[in-house]
């Protein structure tokens, strides 16, 4: 069953009519879009550098990569797995990263005539957070492996 | 301020998950276009937005709308997860086509979002 893991998320059935599961994406969309607030706050920007876009899109790239390939190695999803699914996965990453920000960032940099940089800062996040992506899916791979040996 | 944020928030990571499901529901294949529309729309409003506290419309709109809604409604996590996803799949074209797809649709869209308001401000 887990030949050719997880690669594809799973065909949605009625889980977004819901209220329950509605009420999990908004509690965690809500949580994240504070902690990404609070990492604006903690994290000005270096220079024309967007550091806490950089690090939330990354942080949270390496968290969801975690989350689903842990709950896709424990088997089929029951409603407990669903629930952490849509609450920390759907709500709380999605909403603590941030595509539209980053999308105004490197338009912000090409603006004030810096190609390169926002060159850097739009190939470095893409490539940085799937690397984060590939260490979370790797680190779930190996305490799975763990737990089972 | 923070609790109109944080609701902003929860409504667009809802706004999300429902649109995804639904397109999702409609179509078959396996490239993540859902949620490429998602983080394109969610640009251009982003733009947009930043476009007309920038000439001169009060900054509680970017806040709300902007790091509420906007920044709950699009994900880079879940792109960069899909795009992950079809790599180990052996789908690389369509990776790369998701991971730049949406790099380029997304600042193209801010960047429209941007001239709109300029348009309208």
């Amino acid at each position: 069953m887990h030949a050719c893991p997880g690669y594809r998320r799973p065909v949605p059935t009625a889980q977004h009519r819901d209220p329950r599961f509605l009420a999990l994406v908004a509690t965690g969309g809500a949580l994240g879009t504070l902690a990404r607030w609070g990492t604006a706050h903690v994290l000005p920007p270096a220079g024309s550098w967007p550091l806490a876009t950089f690090a939330v899109n990354v942080a949270g790239s390496f968290l969801l990569g975690l989350l689903l390939e842990a709950l896709l190695r424990r088997g089929a999803e029951d409603a407990g797995r669903a629930a952490l699914r849509l609450g920390l996965g759907t709500g709380f990453c999605g909403g603590f990263t941030t595509y539209s920000s980053f999308a105004v960032e490197v338009d912000g940099l090409l603006r004030d005539g810096s190609a390169g940089g926002a060159a850097v800062y739009a190939l470095g996040t893409v490539v940085a957070g799937l690397l984060a992506a590939l260490a979370g899916v790797a680190l779930a791979g190996a305490r799975h492996r763990e737990s089972r040996a | 301020m923070i609790l109109l944020v944080a609701l902003a928030g929860g409504a667009g990571a809802v706004a999300r998950f429902v649109v995804d499901a639904e397109l999702r529901a409609r179509r078959a294949g396996t490239f993540p276009l859902p949620v490429l529309l998602v983080n394109v729309l969610g640009s251009l409003l982003l733009g947009l937005l930043t476009g007309l506290v920038r000439d001169g419309a009060d900054d509680a709109w970017r806040l709300v709308l902007g790091v509420g809604f906007c920044g709950g409604f699009t994900t880079f996590s879940t792109t960069t997860v899909d795009t992950l996803r079809l790599a180990q799949r052996g789908e690389v074209g369509r990776a790369v086509g998701n991971a730049l797809g949406t790099l380029a649709l997304t600042l193209a869209a801010a960047c429209a979002g941007l001239l709109l308001a300029g348009s309208v401000g």
